[in-house]
């Protein structure tokens, strides 16, 4: 069965395409790696799967849910670790957990074991007390990680999971992932910068370029197809060698408003 | 550590009955209200700030002004302006909590939110509620304030209305600002919403002059400024006069916080990331 099907996928903002006309599907429990350089759509894409952003055109099926006619039953079959932070600053590392675990309906007592556990896993549970504002980027990572593995949902999404995390860490997550594809079925979505990630995991791949999909299949056929040794070569010989922008956000901006208004 | 092998999550499986996924959902507002109340508390520089600003005006106007309104022979003036100043101090911190919205959606925690599998309105009710809590606790204070620097209410039988009039008033704004910060991307905004509603809504609302024998023009002004209403209100039950009479205050209260109740649910509802 597909757990993900996407159809005719389009984005625009205003005349710019991010995302143009994709289409793929995902078979439940597959491990997926979704590459591309900066700014080729892949969050924009992530954005649309998640329900956080609707779609021009297209449609999306999400274990069997339409996500713009049933947004609901499809956030009951995710979960998803964001590419940029979305903790609560304000609160402590535990009761960010905990918010997550109330929302996501886990019982009690079920829900203080698992954050005990990882928080333990994640080597925060010495600090769980303290306010995440305190954190350093790395242990902020952490704890969105730990904060997406609390429930097990069908299919998790993890965008850059591994970004500013040390091999070790990396390694730790990266087993108890598989370990939860195995053991569970979930379906895991990513997007990474590692070639090495994407080779070694990722089950099927598609490379997303200019909001294109530009190609797709095993890592050894990427290779095959462009006649390379490794994925970061294939990859490079797909997408170019330019170097690619986001655009700059206005979040330093904002960080100083909110500086003025609190105190 | 191993993953371990899955269990029924209620409402994430979809696998529960009808009442425990209603007891979900109480516990999604639960959790958000509590959220808003623990930021309130942790952020010590902010509530006393927000102080401030109502203490000013009861010193400085309540007693500034007293001479010339009792000359005037509208009585004492602090008696008259203290309902005024515990409303401004209301609708200040509620529209300001429901216009955190906007932070939460530039900090990223929105999207947490946005996310989880449980009704955006719920969500959408329990920062209200949490917001409206704050922004009621904040009035109280202000109102022990004014106690203190001499102001007198009629009938202490009253209070407790008095303090349902001013849930009532937190409701009403709090569900203004997630109304107005949920249709907003970014700060820039935020100042054009102080300046060109907050401010007149406070200022426009009776809360520092009598509406009886105002020029026309600002007495019908007041009229569309929910605040008014709010105030007027505060005042029957405190210091026993009332402009427009306790029914039509609590109507014109009661309709429009459901509005904005409705408002805000539909435009959160709508967020887009």
């Amino acid at each position: 069965m597909n757990i993900i099907e996407v159809k005719n996928l389009t984005k625009k903002f205003g005349d710019f395409v991010a995302v143009d006309d994709i289409s793929f599907n995902i078979a439940e429990g597959e491990i997926f790696a979704f590459l591309g350089p900066n700014g080729a759509g892949k969050s924009t894409t992530i954005k649309m799967l998640t329900t956080l952003l609707r779609q021009t055109e297209g449609s999306i099926k999400l274990n069997r849910h339409d996500t713009l006619k049933e947004p609901e039953k499809v956030r009951r079959s995710f979960g998803i670790v964001f590419q940029d932070p979305s903790l609560d600053d304000e609160l402590t590392a535990w009761e960010n957990m905990e918010f997550h675990g109330v929302l996501y309906g886990i019982a009690r007592k079920i829900r203080r074991e698992r954050i005990d556990q990882l928080l333990r896993f994640v080597e925060l549970r010495d600090r769980k007390d303290d306010l995440v504002k305190e954190f350093s980027g790395g242990m902020k990572r952490r704890l969105e990680i730990a904060r997406g593995l609390l429930h097990h949902p069908k299919v998790l999404f993890l965008d850059e999971p591994t970004l500013g995390l040390d091999p070790q860490t990396r390694n730790h997550m990266w087993s108890y992932l598989q370990d939860l594809n195995k053991s569970d079925g979930t379906t895991i979505f990513f997007t990474t910068h590692y070639m090495e990630e994407a080779d070694r995991l990722a089950q099927r791949i598609a490379v997303i370029d200019h909001g294109k999909i530009i190609a797709s299949g095993t890592s050894a056929d990427l290779k095959k197809k462009t006649k390379k040794a490794t994925l970061e070569e294939a990859f490079l010989e797909l997408t170019g060698k330019t170097i690619r922008d986001e655009s700059a956000g206005t979040l330093d901006h904002m960080r100083n408003n909110r500086r003025m208004w609190r105190r | 550590m191993k993953a371990p092998a899955r269990w029924t999550i209620c409402g994430t499986t979809g696998g529960c009955g009808e009442d425990k996924l209603f007891f979900v959902y109480m516990k999604t507002i639960y959790i958000l209200w509590l959220r808003q109340l623990k930021r309130y508390y942790r952020s010590r520089s902010r509530m006393i700030g927000s102080l401030g600003q109502p203490i000013l005006f009861l010193l400085a106007l309540g007693y500034g002004f007293g001479p010339v309104f009792q000359k005037a022979g509208q009585g004492n003036y602090l008696e008259f302006l203290a309902p005024g100043v515990i409303g401004m101090s209301i609708i200040f911190t509620s529209i300001f909590s429901g216009i955190e919205v906007i932070w939460d959606r530039q900090f990223g925690f929105l999207k947490e939110t946005l996310v989880a599998p449980v009704s955006r309105i719920n969500i959408m009710i329990g920062r209200t509620l949490g917001g409206a809590t704050v922004a009621s606790l904040q009035g109280v204070i202000v109102f022990t304030i004014a106690t203190i620097a001499g102001f007198r209410p009629v009938n202490i039988a009253l209070i407790p209305l008095a303090f349902l009039v001013m849930i009532l008033i937190a409701l009403l704004f709090t569900a203004l600002g997630t109304t107005i910060a949920s249709l907003l991307d970014d700060m820039q905004g935020f100042q054009l919403i102080m300046n060109f509603m907050v401010m007149p809504l406070f200022f426009l609302s009776g809360a520092l002059f009598p509406l009886e024998g105002a020029p026309k023009v600002l007495a019908n002004i007041a009229r569309f400024d929910p605040l008014t209403y709010g105030i007027d209100a505060l005042r029957a039950f405190l210091i026993n006069t009332s402009h427009f009479g306790i029914i039509t205050d609590f109507s014109v209260l009661l309709a429009v916080t459901l509005l904005f109740l409705l408002t805000g649910s539909y435009f959160f509802s709508k967020i887009q990331i």
